[in-house]
Formats: structure tokens, sequence, C-alpha cells
């Protein structure tokens, strides 16, 4: 890039408060024509608050938005459109039973007459999609195709509105790593013709890899305007949180002793009655991690569902502690000491609409001090919350507000707190990172170490590579609904572990 | 493979309807082999019987389709009935009379309008008020002894009228009769064709995925709402200026909740709905015919009970696999 490019969006001064908080406090941001610009912080640093000033959800308290050096009013996204700035939201936000075409049409309709030019339309995207390198069928319904042709759906709609800027927030965190490489490929054939990306995200090694500039967040304030020329991993990561962090984990070797959990031949069905996890068989010992690598999708979702009693099976046996377990009863796990940091953890793990509190007792609620018989106690209930609050550094106003409020990393933290404050023995972690922050996986990577030297059985299910190889002891690969291979973590490198996700057997490996 | 997929979907959709419709044609041309003037009668009256299910039904699902459930037709129904009869007892002008018959339901749709969309009030609630309100105001008003000046009359259509079997049901009809033929069409249309449909599906369906794009989700259901609350007024104005020619106290006696039935058994489809109305209106016929003929040793109660009891078998799930709309009955809240 030379250095006279003109600036296409430039926001000044921006401050947005809401009640209690300051989401963005005086940010300056500017976005170069053709660039990608990675937006960098972590979860509530204001990134997503200040693209929905600029995307028209949200006004501004004080501030300016200039485009192509002309200040501008944005009040709706339509303004937004309008003044060709598209978005990319985290949760897409397209109609699942509607095809792909009424998606992007949606609200710029052509028509002929009173109605609707499907043909046309139809021909515009084929050609953006052809353009762009966004392969997509017009005609597909979107609850049909998976995530990734999603995203490019979403795309190629903020592209059909004549888009120049484009931001996308947090665009990889429901792609595996091959859809993120796609992805990439797209943004820079984005940026050759033209188009200006805002790439919010909180993954360093995305930013480092892709963006041509890097504008750091925390706490509502920019921290900071980088390159990845002029800086590292490690310096982005200390920007970010405002401290020393701890990239790799440091742990000690694992002293595993007797056999917790004994899964054999296990077989799983999804819901539509495919059989998705075949024939399973796996240990895990008191004070070890063994770790499931395998790309989202191969039967991780139902293979912890069956084994935290939220599914049954096929067939199989499940030994929990010497004892043969039932199948799709969650009580007795629990109370035989199972402990489960669920994949889903607004649907799964919690209530939303229930106050904190309450969500950390949902495996106890029914037993004393919370309750005495029937009737709840709710000072024991309050001082439980309290002490948990406090002992596991949850951000939140208070015990009574509701967990929908709090931020995703806080959730996840509830859920620990919960899960890991009762006397348990195994651990069941899915994907127990997804889309959290720097500050809050350092935080949950270190306490999964600690149930594990505990003595605690820990099974931990992720799609991260790096999650896998720097917290477990053993690791399986699972491969449409088969382990593979199961190996010491010391002993395999990266590169084979993603072969074997991608399906290479054994001997293709020659190993 | 896009073919067999989209084979599939439309079966498991309407495989259960589609089978029925065969059956129920079947014995049409059965009984009408047997005795051509009663098959013919019965379905002339099941065609007319099926109107207000018909317009009901189109109102509800509209509303639906837009995202707000509309439990109080039963109520719109009743409201424009009596409006309607008022309005002809007094005025004696039929067109006037319907006008505001259908004016007074759209009134209603407009204060359910209010209720779920900016009050953000249960849906359920808000429709069970209306049910409440027109069943008082109309029992409190009603007076005994008035009779309306002429009723709509059957304009048979020429020549169409004299098809065999299906000429009578069709072609010679009274107008609000004619008029929710053509809006089933109409409806379907609108719903399936147009920029307002889609609009419509899709705040229906993912309301912020649409405030997103620039599209207005509470215009979109206030309008969809008070054309509802017309449409549901025009099958009210059917029963007391079409069917009866005078009013009673709760003379809908439950066909806007059957109109409900009607809809989810069409699956929230124009065309679905006017099949399901035409199968209800048949058993309603059906029934009146087996009492005049009066050679079944069954106590007319029984009989009377077919199109309830049809209710409930349908929406007891026999009717396959069927999706409402994702966001109906959730206010929506701008961020």
């Amino acid at each position: 890039m030379n250095s006279n490019e003109s600036i296409v969006l430039e926001a000044r001064h921006v401050t947005k408060r809401f009640p209690g908080v300051v989401a963005n406090k005086d940010v300056d941001f500017t976005l170069k024509k053709g660039e990608i610009h990675g937006l960098l912080g972590e979860n509530g640093a204001g990134k997503s608050t200040l693209m929905n000033v600029i995307y028209g959800l949200y006004t501004p308290d004080e501030g300016e938005i200039y485009i192509e050096g002309e200040k501008v009013q944005i009040n709706t996204p339509h303004d937004a459109i309008d003044h060709g700035i598209g978005m990319v939201h985290q949760h897409f936000m397209l109609v699942p039973v509607f095809s792909v075409t009424e998606n992007i049409i949606l609200g710029s309709e052509t028509t002929k007459g009173t109605s609707l030019d499907l043909d046309k339309a139809r021909k515009q995207i084929e050609q953006l999609s052809s353009e762009f390198g966004l392969e997509v069928d017009p005609k597909a319904v979107i609850e049909d195709i998976p995530v990734g042709v999603q995203q490019r759906v979403e795309i190629i709609k903020a592209l059909y509105r004549e888009a120049k800027i484009l931001v996308l927030d947090e665009p990889t965190a429901v792609l595996t790593p091959q859809e993120a490489d796609d992805l990439f490929d797209v943004m820079h054939k984005l940026t050759d013709q033209g188009v200006s990306i805002v790439f919010i995200t909180h993954k360093l090694r995305e930013v480092m890899d892709i963006a041509d500039r890097i504008t750091v967040m925390r706490q509502g304030e920019v921290v900071g305007i980088t390159t990845p020329q002029e800086t590292d991993k490690q310096g982005l990561a200390e920007m970010m949180v405002g401290r020393e962090v701890i990239l790799e984990v440091e742990k000690e070797p694992a002293k595993p002793e007797r056999v917790i959990m004994d899964v054999k031949n296990l077989t799983v069905n999804n819901e539509r009655g495919l059989e998705v996890v075949h024939d399973v068989s796996f240990q895990v010992r008191s004070g070890e991690i063994l770790g499931i690598a395998g790309v989202q999708g191969n039967g991780q979702t139902e293979l912890a569902e069956a084994l935290t009693g939220l599914r049954g099976v096929v067939s199989g046996e499940y030994i929990f502690n010497s004892k043969r377990m039932p199948f799709e009863n969650p009580r007795r796990l629990i109370e035989a000491g199972m402990s489960h940091i669920p994949e889903d953890r607004q649907r799964r793990g919690l209530v939303l609409p229930y106050p904190v509190a309450d969500n950390l007792v949902l495996c106890t609620y029914y037993k004393s001090p919370f309750a005495n018989g029937l009737q709840r106690n709710r000072d024991a209930v309050l001082k439980n919350a309290n002490q948990l609050i406090e002992r596991f550094d949850v951000r939140t106003p208070g015990p009574l507000v509701l967990t929908e409020k709090l931020s995703g990393g806080n959730q996840q933290k509830v859920i620990v707190a919960r899960e890991f404050s009762r006397p348990v023995e195994l651990l069941i972690a899915n994907q127990p990172t997804r889309g959290l922050d720097v500050g809050s996986i350092e935080y949950i990577h270190s306490r999964i170490l600690e149930m594990r030297d505990q003595g605690v059985a820990v099974l931990l299910i992720s799609a991260e590579l790096d999650e896998i190889l720097s917290l477990a002891d053993r690791i399986a690969v699972i491969y449409q609904g088969r382990i593979v291979d199961t190996r010491e973590a010391d002993q395999v490198t990266k590169s084979e572990l993603g072969l074997l996700m991608a399906g290479s057997s054994v001997d293709d490996l020659g190993l | 493979m896009h073919i067999s997929t989209s084979l599939k979907r439309f079966l498991r959709q309407w495989g259960a309807l589609v089978v029925l419709g065969v059956l129920v044609l079947v014995a049409i041309g059965y009984y009408y082999v047997k005795d051509p003037s009663i098959t013919e009668a019965v379905l002339a009256s099941a065609v007319r019987q099926a109107t207000p299910l018909v317009l009901g039904a189109m109102c509800g699902l509209i509303g639906e389709r837009s995202g707000i459930i509309n439990i109080g037709i039963e109520g719109q129904m009743l409201m424009a009935a009596f409006i309607g009869f008022l309005a002809n007892v007094w005025t004696g002008n039929l067109l006037v009379s319907v006008l505001l018959g259908m004016g007074s339901g759209a009134l209603l749709g407009l204060l359910l309008a209010f209720m779920s969309v900016t009050l953000k009030i249960d849906q359920i609630i808000g429709g069970t008020v209306i049910n409440i309100i027109a069943t008082g105001l109309t029992g409190y008003f009603y007076q005994v002894g008035l009779t309306t000046k002429g009723k709509l009359s059957p304009i048979p259509l020429g020549k169409l009228a004299e098809i065999p079997v299906i000429g009578r049901a069709l072609f010679n009809n009274p107008p609000i009769t004619y008029t929710a033929i053509i809006l089933v069409f109409l409806v379907h249309y609108v719903l399936f064709s147009t920029r307002w449909g889609l609009r419509t599906r899709a705040v229906g369906e993912h309301p912020r995925a649409a405030d997103t794009v620039g599209v207005n989700v509470y215009l979109i259901r206030y309008v969809n709402v008070v054309i509802g609350g017309a449409v549901a007024g025009l099958g009210g104005v059917f029963l007391t200026l079409e069917a009866v020619g005078s009013f009673e106290r709760v003379m809908t006696n439950g066909r806007g909740f059957v109109a409900l039935a009607v809809m989810i058994f069409g699956k929230w489809t124009p065309i679905g709905s006017w099949g399901a109305a035409l199968l209800f209106g048949m058993a309603s016929a059906i029934q009146t015919q087996i009492q005049f003929a009066g050679q079944v040793e069954i106590p007319h109660q029984f009989i009377g009970m077919l199109p309830y009891v049809l209710t409930i078998i349908v929406l007891a799930g026999v009717v396959g696999r069927s999706r409402p709309p994702a966001a109906e009955g959730i206010p929506y809240e701008k961020e």
C-alpha cells in the first residue's frame, strides 16, 4: 500500500454510555481504502458497540462519523446501507426458512410490476458470487446449508447493496480452520476490488496473519494502533488485556491414577436417527486430561450429550467409578460426581432469564442448605452466590442480576463456578473456551488444570488444536464418529493431528 | 438431487393432506353417481359453510405470518356480525353494512396490534381481551326482534353455474363467498410473490434480520393485523348478512377458533387453509344432511359434534409436520 491512501471511514471522539457503563470513551477510528483493519479487544472492550454505532444500531452520545471526508448522520441501518456500509453480524441475520436469494434481496427487492423478480436477483447473485469467489446456490434454503456458506450469503448480502465498507464481527468464531482460510482468501479478493474491511476479532493469530493495520481496544478506549510488522502476538495480548499474559499454559506432568470413566463400545444417533458416534471406547483416569480433537460436526456434540446424560444411546456401556451408569439420567451422573461445561452455554449451561445466584445452584438447588424440604432457602443461595462470585471473579453488578445481562466470558465463569465448586471426580468440558477472549481463556485453562491436579478426571472436547495441545495429556482424534487414533500429547505434532482430524488414516501418514 | 429433496420436503409437508383430498374426491365421485342432486347440494353447502372459516383462517395467517398470534378472530367476527347487522337494520344498505362490519373487525385488529406490538402484552391475553369485549358488547346491546332489510343473494355466473358437480358449488354463490375464494388466491399471491409478502414472512420468522436491512417490523405487523381484522370482519358479516339474515347472541359459535385449526391444518398457507376449510365445510354440510335425512338412529347432538371432533383430531396431529412462523407470539424489541 502507498502512504497516501484515502480514508473511507472515520469516527471521531465517539462516546456511548449505557446505564452504569461507558461502552465507548472518546474513541477515534480510521479505515483506509482497500485495507483489512483488525479491531482487536476482549469481550466487552467496546468493539461491537463502536461498529453498532457506525452501522446505525446505536446512537452515540457524542462524536461524529465521516465517510470519505464528509460528515454523515447514521440513525438506522438503512442510513448505513445507503452510505455503503455492510455488516456481517456475529449471529447471522438470515431467515432460516428462506432461500439464499430471498435472504439477500430482503429490504432491497427487485420487482417486476407488483411481483418480486427473483430471476433477475438470482443472476445478480451469481455474478457477485463468481466475481468474488463466494460460491453459493441461490436456490438453496438457508437452514440446509453449512455455517460457512451462510456466512458467504451474508457477505453477498452486503455486496448486493453495493457495500464499500464491510464490517465482519467475529467472522471466524463459527468456522472450521479450512473455512476460515477460505474466508481470508475472499477478504483479500474484496480488498483487491477496493472494498475496505473492518475485521472484529479477539484471535491474535488471525489479526497477525491477515490485518494490514490493527486497532486495539480495552475497556471502551482505543489503547493503540499498530501493524503486524511492528508487534507480535505477545505484544498484542498485553495491549488487549493490559497486563502480561501467559499464552502458553505451564503445566506439570500428569499423575494419572485409577480409572474414573470407562466408556465401552458407545454408539449414538443424532436426532435424525443417523449414527454419528460409532463404537467408541476410551478411559479417563483421575488426574489426567484426555483431549478429544476433531473438526466440528464429527460426532463430538452427540458424544458429549450421551456422556452427560442428555441423549439416549443405541448401545454401549458407561462405567463411572467402577459403577455401571444408566444413560439419559443427568441427575444420577451429577450426584455420582460428574461436572459438565456444555458446548452451548446459553442454551444448555444456563437459564439466561434467571439471576446469577439461581444459576449457581442449578445442580444443587434441591439439597440442603439451598432447600429445606419443599422450601428454598434464599439466604443460603445468596451467600453461596456471593462467595462464588468472589472466588471465581465473576464480573456482575450483583448476585441477583439476570444472567443474560452478563458478557459471554462472565457467563462462562458462572458455569465454571457452579461446576468446579462442587466435589466432583469427573469433568466433561465441551468447547469450554469457544467465543471467549484471551483473559477468560487463560483463566478457564488454569482452572481446568487445577481440577486435574486435584485428581479429577477431565475429558476435554475441543475443535481448537492449540487448546488440545496445551492442555491434554493424551489426545484422541475423532473423525466421522470414530476415534481414529489416541496418542500421548508429547508424542504428536500439530500437523500430524491436523491430518488425522482431516481423515487421513495412520497408514497414510506412514507412522 | 435438488428435485428429489424438494419433492421430499413437499411430501413431508403436504402428503397427509393430499391423500385426504384424494379420498374425499373419490367419495364425492361415488355419491355423485348415486345421487347427483343431493351431492351437489352438499357440495354447495360445504363451500358456503367453509366461507367464514376461510376468511377467519386468512385473518389468522396474515397476522401470524408477520409474527402476531390472533386468538381474537372469534371476537372480531362476532363484533362485525353484530355491527353489520345493526347497520343494515338502520340503513338498509348492504354494501355500507358490509363495510362497517369489516371496519369494526379492523378496529379490533388495531386494538390487538396496539396491545401486542406497542404495549408488548402477551398476545394470547390480547386476543382473549378482544373475545371478551366482543361477547360482552354484542350481548349487552343485542335486542330481540330486529331483522335485516334484505340479505346478500346468490349471483349465478351464467353457463359456468351449470357445470356438473362443481358448477353449483363454485359458480352460484353470494358475493362474500366469491370474495372469500378470490381472497385465497390474492393472499397467496401477496404472501409469496410480492415485496410486502417477503417482508411479512421475514418479520414473522426473524424480525431482527428484517430490521437490520431496514424493514420496519412494527409497521408491517400493524398493517397485517389490521387488514386481518377486516378480513375476519367480512367472515362475521357473512353470518348475519349472507347466511342467516339475523343476529343471535354468540352466533359465531366457535368458528373463529375452528378457523385457527383450519389455518394450522393448512400449514399457514392460503391454499392449504382453503382445502382444510372445505373439509370442515364438508363435515358441517354432511352433518346437516344427515340430520335432515333423519334416518339414522344417532342423537342429533352427536352428529352436530362432527366438525368439532374433526378439529380435535386435526389439532391432535394427524396432519403431519407443520411449523409455525418462528417468531410468532414474541414481541419485538429494538436494540
